[in-house]
């Protein structure tokens, strides 16, 4: 199921959240974002699994400002690796790695690497 | 005195002038960059997800290694790298994970070793660095820090919600430091490879909010945070014909700037 | 009295003096017990153990006709201690105490065997174990009781002095109903007026009463009663001493006026040339270094503030007293030292609210338009009489939870008014001027007393818009200065983004220093949300862990004021129920010291956690202070200390009863179960006819650290299988600091187990709470295992005997 899943590659107590927003209303990322990080984990709550079709995770910056807000110490920034992770492992890309732009900084290439390839 | 340093990969090829300059300037206030005789990449950003042990044996191996070579404090510049390694050493702070994801290497015991930000070098320096001050700098600056110098909390090299060591060492540099709400605001990251309409928006709203504030330029840490505010500079303007670009500086050129009368840009290299 | 013989099983005639003469009463318990246990094979067991006299089998013990049967045994059979086999102790325990009063002994002189809860409920499917069981039962009472010594009830004299301490609300609530019965009251408060938080507020919720308007009735009150010696800006230095018996010192600080003669006209202050900020309006306007604490204050009267003033010694400016027309002002003014004999305290220092420049990304501070709920308060109240001290403007938002329900800081806990202060302080806001927007930011709207719901239901029809959301951070525009809040809309999903000429902080409550400094003085333990503890979370609210001291208001936890003056009137009600009858009577469950085997050595003073013990050449107990758990016991290398009832004899007579004679393939395990948690589960376990192994023999004790390593070892020498040691969890536990005392003694026994060769896994300890059914059926099954899957070897338990245990 998808909620036992995210506990456990994120190790974060997803039950803890009481839906306050904080997270949203510091994440910097809300503007591209279809469903917001507080909206994610209910819907991870819910089992719901179209959340991993969501545009979200992979807009994520992970700046840890969720994280270092959210007043029940739930990290935010880890579920969405989580999400990241369930799509990633079934041998996705997300994206493709011959369109790279060469020229960009190796921290940005081997960032984007990690972040979004299975 | 001579600190080990860890350069990372970006500070050899993009950032060039921003380690040029870290060299020059910590020498000036008589401290010694030493790097590494071996270090491999970082393997930033740190993987969040818990089973995920191969992803943390890239910074793990230069952690032990740093050891290895006999250092028990480690100097890092880039902001990315250091939050890469820094919460690598807070995963092998637990004996269970050290045990397992050695069995990856050839490196040996951790006894510990402490790893420090530049800027955290320089938080008793002051002093010394208002001395080697030849000619003040006298504008107006924005320190920008980032996410990865403040976040997570295990990391942070400062107050996560009110930081001011660049704004000290700003006003050390005879600077005037802007106060300003989006200093510790995400500029995209690594999103500039995916989707780089949404740096594009992210780097706007951050140069245009410390426009407002009265900065006539931005200092920072991080490759990727100069790297993504300069070379989004040019799409803001195609989007916003009125925008006005904004000087980026490293905060050792900064430095250097102050230490010697003019701006030492050294060589910037486009290439990888 | 004629005799019924129907139920007499036995009556031996025994000749001799000073001959120890127990009766055994076996109880039906109308079919509870007599269904599976069977009785008469009970009775028949107990009438061949040692110095039984009498041994009847009756179907309802509790009743009259019971208690009968043992009052006119005690007469005829000169019985001078009584087993009654039957419920458990707590259940009709002290039915029986008050039999043997009526009978003429000392009610210390009877022992439940517990066979119902036991023994006849948990093991009812298999019958023969459980008669079996209950033998054993009243073997271990009857081996007991021979034990034990009568204990006289100590009783110490009490007198009708109350030490209140903090003059707010609650303070002077419970000031005024001790006054009222008749008892001595000295309230103490460390500001120069008493009122407290409730003075500075404008309204108070739900009914928009006024709050000083109907504090000052109060106030005078307190300042006229005959019964109350108000004793302001005065801090207390130390209190030492036991309930009836508390020394108090106090510093009343130089106030440099005569409260008697000053007429508060204020011709002073027109000419004091010093300005500093105004504590009682938060720092927001100023006062002089003269100054009369606030407009309501008790005793109304002016005050030089020392540290603000020119100079008094020697003296720099002396205007004040020039200008004086009562000639009031008296710079030769000293402090005054106080010595108090106190019966009862009662704590009402209240609370503080949370510094709220500790979340930095609200910009309190910093952001001139960032203010708190209590500075609004301030403003209101000024701004009613006429002095606006700064704008209000027409965009607020108020923001919730500031400091409350947010592990970043620290406070896990809900500082419950924080959701009513705010609708109250938007409705008026409202009111006022109705063109202002007013928006309340919160996480969950806490309407739970009286009135609550009706009231927020009010300010949604003047207009306030409640947004559902915590924002992550304030900015501020630089030209306007108007403040900039970010949130999620969370029921709409949309985020909002506006400005705001004035935010306010609905900050939450925390301990004032005060609370903590009295805390720390009187050793009074605090909960994890960092209030007062309560002696019980149900049933002794305003009790704290030491007799004679209670506690009352926002010093306990944040509450609202129809709750604090609750408090104070039931901390008041709880200090008159002991000072009442002039006389105090303690448990008899307390620690003794052997004179003639004590050296003086120490050790038992440190071991106990509550401070009762003192050095006088020997240790000497203070009865008042002790609260008989026994932790001290472990520790004294003479066998000098133990208990006046569940003594060391008692408790290792039981011992031996339970595990001796056990039959080839039997096995023993032993529980000691503190009353308060361990006890009342197992009963609890058995009454719900929860089913656990029948070899498990729980033996009563008020504290689980009375058991020393010596005994544990004695009893696995004597045939135990398997020890559990079980204790009340920390939270509600009446003995604080017990469980370091049983974790070192178990690790104590398990070496010496671990000397002979027998596993260490066979002690164990473990805390509990009443209603961990389950946790205790699982750990009775698991000792059950641990014992079944080895046998200890004779020769084990021999080597036992020639290792030394010193205590």
């Amino acid at each position: 199921m998808l909620l036992e899943k995210v506990e456990e590659i994120s190790g974060e107590n997803l039950y803890a959240c009481y839906q306050c927003g904080r997270c949203t209303a510091g994440c910097p990322m809300t503007g591209e974002m279809d469903l917001m990080p507080n909206q994610i984990i209910l819907a991870i709550l819910r089992n719901d699994e179209s959340v991993l079709d969501a545009k979200t995770p992979w807009v994520c910056a992970q700046c840890y400002q969720c994280g270092v807000r959210c007043p029940k110490n739930v990290d935010i920034a880890k579920i969405m690796e989580a999400l990241r992770e369930i799509k990633l492992r079934s041998n996705v890309n997300y994206i493709d790695l011959k369109k790279i732009n060469k020229s960009y900084p190796q921290i940005a290439i081997v960032a984007a690497m990690r972040k979004f390839t299975g | 005195m001579e600190v080990a340093y860890y350069p990372g990969c970006t500070l050899k090829t993009h950032a060039k002038e921003f380690e040029k300059a870290a060299l020059k300037a910590y020498r000036a206030i008589g401290i010694e960059l030493k790097e590494l005789d071996k270090w491999y990449c970082c393997g930033t950003v740190y993987s969040l997800a818990k089973d995920n042990i191969m992803y943390k044996v890239a910074s793990v191996r230069n952690i032990l290694n740093a050891q290895k070579e006999g250092f028990d404090c480690l100097i890092v510049l880039c902001s990315m790298c250091y939050n890469t390694l820094k919460q690598a050493q807070e995963f092998i702070k637990d004996e269970s994970n050290l045990a397992r994801i050695k069995a990856f290497m050839d490196e040996e015991e951790y006894k510990g070793i402490e790893i420090l930000h530049g800027l955290e070098l320089l938080k008793d320096k002051m002093e010394e660095i208002k001395k080697a001050v030849k000619k003040p700098l006298n504008r107006k600056y924005a320190a920008y820090y980032g996410c990865t110098l403040l976040r997570p909390k295990s990391v942070a090299i400062d107050s996560y919600e009110k930081p001011s060591i660049m704004e000290r060492l700003i006003e050390a540099l005879g600077g005037i430091a802007v106060e300003w709400p989006l200093k510790n605001e995400c500029c995209g990251s690594y999103n500039i490879i995916t989707n780089k309409e949404i740096v594009v928006e992210r780097v706007r709203h951050i140069i245009e909010n410390a426009r407002q504030r009265g900065a006539e330029a931005i200092v920072t840490s991080c490759p990727l945070c100069y790297f993504n505010l300069k070379e989004c500079q040019k799409d803001v303007k195609r989007i916003y014909p009125g925008f006005e670009e904004m000087p980026l500086y490293y905060y050792t050129e900064l430095m250097n700037e102050a230490f010697n009368g003019k701006f030492d840009k050294g060589e910037n290299n486009n290439g990888s | 009295m004629k005799l019924s013989m129907a139920n007499l099983i036995k009556v031996k005639i025994i000749m001799g003096v000073n001959m120890t003469r127990i009766g055994v009463y076996v109880c039906h318990c109308g079919g509870n017990i007599s269904d599976t246990v069977d009785v008469e094979e009970v009775a028949q067991f107990a009438s061949k153990l040692p110095d039984v006299v009498v041994v009847r089998s009756i179907s309802h013990m509790c009743s009259e006709s019971g208690q009968k049967a043992i009052i006119d045994d005690v007469r005829e059979y000169k019985l001078d201690r009584v087993v009654v086999a039957a419920c458990s102790p707590q259940f009709q325990g002290s039915t029986f105490e008050k039999a043997l009063v009526k009978a003429g002994l000392n009610p210390s002189m009877v022992e439940m065997a517990n066979i119902r809860e036991q023994s006849a409920w948990p093991h009812y499917e298999t019958p023969e174990e459980a008669t079996e069981k209950a033998k054993v039962l009243t073997a271990m009472a009857v081996e007991r009781i021979r034990r034990t010594k009568p204990v006289e009830r100590e009783a110490i004299k009490i007198g009708k002095n109350v030490l209140v301490i903090g003059g707010g609300i609650a303070g002077i609530q419970a000031s005024l109903d001790l006054a009222n019965a008749g008892f001595n009251v000295f309230l103490v408060e460390e500001k120069p007026s008493i009122g407290g938080h409730m003075a500075q507020l404008s309204r108070t919720f739900p009914t928009e009463d006024c709050a000083s308007c109907i504090l000052s009735p109060k106030m005078a009150d307190v300042a006229d009663h005959p019964n109350i010696h108000l004793l302001t800006y005065t801090e207390i230095l130390d209190i030492s001493g036991s309930v009836g018996n508390f020394k108090v010192r106090l510093k009343q600080k130089p106030r440099y006026v005569d409260p008697s003669k000053c007429t508060a006209c204020g011709e002073c202050e027109k000419v004091c040339p010093v300005s500093v900020p105004d504590e009682f309006n938060l720092g927001m306007t100023k006062r002089k270094a003269i100054y009369l604490p606030s407009p309501t204050a008790v005793p109304h009267a002016h005050v030089i503030d020392e540290n603000a003033c020119l100079g008094i010694v020697p003296l720099r400016c002396g205007l004040c007293e020039q200008a004086c027309e009562a000639n009031a002002i008296n710079y030769d003014d000293t402090p005054k030292y106080i010595n108090l004999d106190i019966d009862t305290i009662i704590v009402a220092t209240g609370f503080e609210i949370f510094d709220a420049s500790k979340k930095p990304q609200y910009g309190y501070g910093r952001f001139q338009n960032v203010i708190t709920a209590l500075e609004l308060e301030r403003l209101i109240v000024e701004a009613a009489e006429g002095h606006f001290i700064r704008p209000i403007g027409k965009d607020i938002a108020f923001i919730q939870c500031v400091g409350s329900r947010d592990k970043q800081v620290g406070n896990l806990y809900c500082s419950r008014i924080c959701c009513m202060y705010a609708t109250k302080l938007a409705s008026l806001l409202k009111r006022a001027d109705p063109s202002r927007d007013v928006y309340i930011f919160y996480t969950d709207l806490r309407a739970y007393g009286k009135g609550f719901e009706e009231y927020y239901r009010r300010a949604q029809e003047l207009g306030v818009k409640f947004i559902r959301g915590r924002p992550g951070e304030l900015q501020e525009d630089p030209e306007t200065k108007k403040v900039i809040v970010r949130v999620e809309d969370t029921l709409t999903r949309k985020i909002i983004e506006k400005k705001f000429d004035l935010v306010v902080l609905s900050v939450g409550l925390v301990p004032s220093k005060g609370t903590l400094k009295i805390a720390e003085m009187l050793k009074l333990p605090r909960s994890s949300d960092g209030f007062l503890k309560e002696a019980h979370p149900k049933f002794r609210p305003v009790d704290t862990p030491i007799e004679g001291v209670f506690v009352a208001g926002t010093a306990q936890g944040p509450k609202d004021i129809p709750d604090t003056v609750a408090q104070a009137s039931a901390a008041a009600a709880r200090a008159m129920a002991i000072m009442n009858r002039g006389e105090l009577e303690l448990s008899p469950i307390k620690a003794i010291v052997y004179e003639e085997k004590c050296d003086g050595c120490g050790e038992c003073i440190e071991a106990c956690p509550v401070d009762a013990i003192k050095l006088n050449g020997k240790a000497r107990i203070n009865a008042a202070i002790c609260k008989g758990c026994g932790a001290c016991i472990s520790s004294c290398p003479r066998d000098a200390i133990d208990l006046k009832i569940f003594s060391n004899d008692e408790i290792m007579a039981e011992i031996e009863a339970a595990v001796k004679n056990k039959k080839e393939g039997e096995h023993r395990i032993l529980i000691f179960a503190d009353d308060m948690c361990t006890y009342t589960l197992a009963d609890g376990v058995g009454t719900s006819k929860m089913k656990y192994p029948s070899d498990t023999f729980i033996i009563r004790v008020p504290s689980s650290s009375r058991i020393t390593p010596k005994m544990m070892i004695k009893a696995f020498e004597l045939g135990a299988d398997a020890i559990f040691l079980g204790e009340c969890e920390e939270a509600v536990s009446p003995y604080p600091g017990t469980l370091n005392v049983i974790k070192e003694n178990v690790e104590k026994a398990r070496e010496i187990l671990k000397q002979a060769g027998i596993s260490p896994e066979r002690i164990q300890y473990d805390t509990f709470v009443t209603v961990m059914f389950p946790k205790f059926v699982k750990i009775a099954n698991k000792l059950h295992e641990i014992a079944e899957s080895e046998e200890i070897s004779k020769e084990k338990r021999m080597r036992l005997r020639e290792i030394e245990v010193v205590r």
